[in-house]
This record gives C-alpha cells, sequence and structure tokens, in this order.
C-alpha cells in the first residue's frame, strides 16, 4: 500500500524531460518533490506562474508569490508571470503536457467528479473543469476508496462532474490502472504489497485484469 | 482628465447598490484591499460581485460577507470561507460558480470587444447545462457570455497618474483582464508617479482601461497558507 508520498513518487516516474506540467492542489503537489534525476520539467501554477520552485525559505515568503494552493511559493531562475487568461490560454491552447490532479470520483470510462458534494460542500471548481477539458494527458492522483471504505472507481460518478471521458491514468494507494477507450479500468500495476484480489475487491467500475500485473517499481 | 483621486473612499464614489463590481485577485494575493475596506465602510448594499474567491472571514471580500453587502457572488473557488458557505447553503447568497478559465476569458471577452465564445470547459457539467453546444474539430464546445461590470476594481504594485500599470508576482493574476472589463476601472496601487516615470515596455496594463488611481498605504498582504522549507532540508 502507498502513502500520499508514494503515489506522488510513482506518477513523477510518469515525467517526461522538456515537459510543462500542472500540479492540483493536494497529493499532485507533492509530484515536484520526485521529479527523476536527469529529466527536467517545468511546473504551471494556473495562478500565473511557468516555473514555480520550492517554498521559500522562513522569513522569505512574499505574499505576491503563491501558487494557486495559495502556498507561498518561489520563482526559479529562467520562471515567468503572466495574468490569468493567458495562464488558461496555456492550459486550453494544449501548451501543456500533463496535468496530475485530485478526484472524489472516476468512471470507468474517464469522468471525473472533484468539484462539489450537494448540500454538504461547494468548493467550487477553481481551474479544474478547464484543465480536464483540455488537457491531452491528465493522471489522476487518489486514495482508491473514500473514509466510508467505498470505492472511488466507478461504472458511473455519482458526484456533480468536473469532465467528461477525460482522466488517462490513475495512481492510487493500491494500483496504477489506465482509462481504456470501450473496456473499463485496465490495471497495469500493483502497489507493493497489494494484491489483484484486493484491487478488484476495491474497484466498483469494470475492471480489466491482465495475466500479468507488475509490482510498482519507485526507485 | 485627471485620473488621480485622493483615497478608496473617493474612488468609490459612483458605486451604488445593486451594482456589478469586478475585483481582483487570487485568494488574497493581489487583491485591491483599500477599496474593499471602503465599501465596507458604506452602507453599500444588494452588490453582485465576480472575483475568482471569495476572500477569508475577516479579510477581503470575506468583509462585505459579514456585512451583508454582497447579494450574489460569481467565482470559481470559495473554499477557505466558513461565512460564504453559511450564506450559500443557507440560500442567503446567490453564488454563480465559473470555471477559472472561463472567468478570466469572460472577463478579456468583455474588455476586448468579443460577446461570447466557445470553450471546452464545463461541457457534460452542470456548468454546459443549458448551453449552447458546438462541434469544433469533433470536440463538443459551450457557448459562454462576456461578462462586463459597472465598477473593475484592480490593484497594481507601481502606476502612474495616466492609468498604467505594473503588476508585481503572481499578484497580477486576474487584475489585468478586469481591468479591462470594468465600464469605470478604479486601480489602487502601493507606488503612485508621474506620468512618464515608467518605462513604457514594462507596462501591464495600458492607461487606456483605467478611470481613477490612487496610492494606499500600510498594504495588509496577508497570506493565506504560510508555506516554508528548512535551511537544513
Amino acid at each position: 500500500m502507498l502513502d500520499k508520498n508514494g503515489i506522488a513518487k510513482r506518477i513523477s516516474r510518469e515525467l517526461h524531460d522538456g515537459w510543462y506540467v500542472n500540479l492540483g492542489i493536494g497529493i499532485p503537489t507533492l509530484v515536484a518533490n520526485y521529479v527523476p534525476e536527469g529529466i527536467e520539467v517545468t511546473f504551471q501554477s494556473e495562478n500565473g506562474i511557468l516555473g514555480m520552485g520550492p517554498f521559500p525559505y522562513e522569513g522569505e515568503e512574499d505574499a505576491d508569490l503563491i501558487n494557486a494552493g495559495k502556498q507561498t511559493i518561489t520563482a526559479l531562475p529562467g520562471a515567468a508571470i503572466f495574468d490569468s487568461a493567458t495562464s488558461f490560454a496555456m492550459i486550453r491552447g494544449r501548451h501543456i503536457q500533463l496535468t496530475v490532479l485530485g478526484a472524489m470520483e472516476v468512471s470507468d470510462n474517464g469522468d471525473i467528479a472533484n468539484w462539489k458534494i450537494p448540500g454538504k460542500l461547494v468548493k467550487g471548481m477553481g481551474g479544474a473543469m478547464d484543465l480536464v477539458a483540455s488537457a491531452e494527458n491528465i493522471i489522476v492522483a487518489m486514495m482508491h476508496t473514500n473514509r466510508a471504505g467505498e470505492s472511488k472507481l466507478l461504472p458511473e460518478c455519482s458526484l456533480p462532474l468536473t469532465g467528461v471521458n477525460c482522466v488517462r491514468k490513475i495512481v492510487t494507494n493500491m494500483a496504477l490502472l489506465e482509462v481504456t477507450p470501450h473496456d473499463g479500468f485496465r490495471l497495469l500495476e500493483r502497489a507493493p504489497g497489494v494484491t489483484v484480489r484486493e484491487i478488484q475487491d476495491a474497484t466498483l467500475g469494470r475492471l480489466l485484469v491482465p495475466d500479468e500485473v507488475p509490482e510498482m517499481q519507485l526507485g | 482628465m485627471q485620473k488621480q483621486v485622493s483615497d478608496a473612499r473617493a474612488a468609490i464614489a459612483g458605486i451604488r447598490s445593486g451594482m456589478t463590481l469586478m475585483l481582483g485577485g487570487f485568494g488574497l494575493c493581489g487583491i485591491p484591499e483599500k477599496c474593499i475596506h471602503a465599501l465596507a465602510d458604506s452602507d453599500i448594499t444588494d452588490l453582485t460581485c465576480i472575483s475568482n474567491n471569495a476572500g477569508v472571514d475577516d479579510f477581503g471580500l470575506g468583509l462585505l460577507l459579514q456585512s451583508r453587502q454582497i447579494k450574489k457572488m460569481i467565482a470559481s473557488y470559495v473554499g477557505e470561507n466558513a461565512e460564504f458557505e453559511r450564506q450559500m447553503l443557507s440560500g442567503d447568497l446567490e453564488v454563480d460558480l465559473i470555471p477559472q478559465g472561463s472567468l478570466a476569458e469572460r472577463c478579456r471577452a468583455a474588455g476586448a470587444g468579443i460577446p461570447a465564445f466557445f470553450t471546452p470547459a464545463g461541457y457534460g457539467t452542470e456548468v454546459g447545462e443549458g448551453k449552447e453546444v458546438r462541434f469544433f474539430d469533433g470536440n463538443p464546445h459551450i457557448l459562454e457570455l462576456a461578462l462586463h461590470a459597472d465598477f473593475a476594481i484592480v490593484k497594481a504594485w507601481k502606476g502612474d497618474t495616466d492609468g498604467n500599470l505594473i503588476y508585481k508576482g503572481t499578484a497580477r493574476n486576474f487584475n489585468p483582464v478586469m481591468a479591462m472589463a470594468g465600464t469605470v476601472t478604479i486601480a489602487e496601487v502601493e507606488i503612485l508617479v508621474e506620468a512618464g516615470q515608467l518605462d513604457p515596455n514594462q507596462i501591464h496594463t495600458p492607461g487606456i482601461f483605467v478611470q481613477r488611481i490612487f496610492q494606499g498605504d500600510h498594504y495588509a498582504k496577508r497570506i493565506e497558507q504560510r508555506t516554508t522549507r528548512s535551511h537544513a532540508g
């Protein structure tokens, strides 16, 4: 079973040299900590920066330099800052190669729900709807089940959708899966110590299980 | 034309109850905090506020929520504000949530004289309900309309008496597009200089979009999430 950092670590292995990447709030943000040796990626934050660096040293926080999670950040040498319309031109115009974001639910045809629980919680979609509608490569980072132990990988989302037919891959604490065009989820890798059976039991959506399902390599 | 006004109170002259305002900022970063305070001190009510977020309980637009001066909020993300959530769930506050990129582009479109545009964002979701759908290159898009405001209120780092503006860091965010979209645009700046003192190459918002400008003092610039790393790590 992976913890949040393990999920981020596995996703970091999907990064390619030269990519521009947008990381959502939560687990996705941690991906920046595990960029593999020899690979250079540029992180975009949709509030208007390319070349986002690590958190500042204590005492060097700048209220005018934050990420989309409203956290204080730094700008790396070569960074660029721009307005919100330009930021979403990068996103909508498919200039960003990878989007990593969290989800409350994902369906086996690639629909995603992550912005609203009717009557309970309405935080808003922020930039998520623009991101999922346009990104060619979307990886969802989330736990396999919710706090009640119910599967978050479903035949159909029960919550209001953020986007349709858009998720490509999902990395959970239990597995790496991809969304196939017609056959639901396909199990690609098991998290260390997790059996195929356990993944099947925790997945409500259609799940294709190949004969060989290797254990994740996190190194 | 004299664009410079003395302070926030003078700047908001003419804003009346029931009007639609745009306010720049992302979270608490780059918000026009002086004008928000001036509005909170006024008896203007029933405002429709267009802003990416709604502040926090005791700062930013949260102040106008507390005093019940906002009738309707148009935003993309409204977490981090308990009062907001309470008023929305009880039905006291009308809320229109818009994808962030569509919000920015709708402001830009208004300022650029484009009445509407098609975007893929929100297709197949609640956001797309009731909106015209068209396919381009086989992909579905929904029609989004330009967003106008009676007053746009923006915050810049530096400005001149002609209304030219320069932003600092990610405090730029929605400010340039909202500056374009206001019937009247008010800019508050940390440093105001005489026209001619700024390098024309460095201007982010040309003064044509700005009708009133003033210098504010003692910006609080509150930080929502103070995140740091240690020297050891």
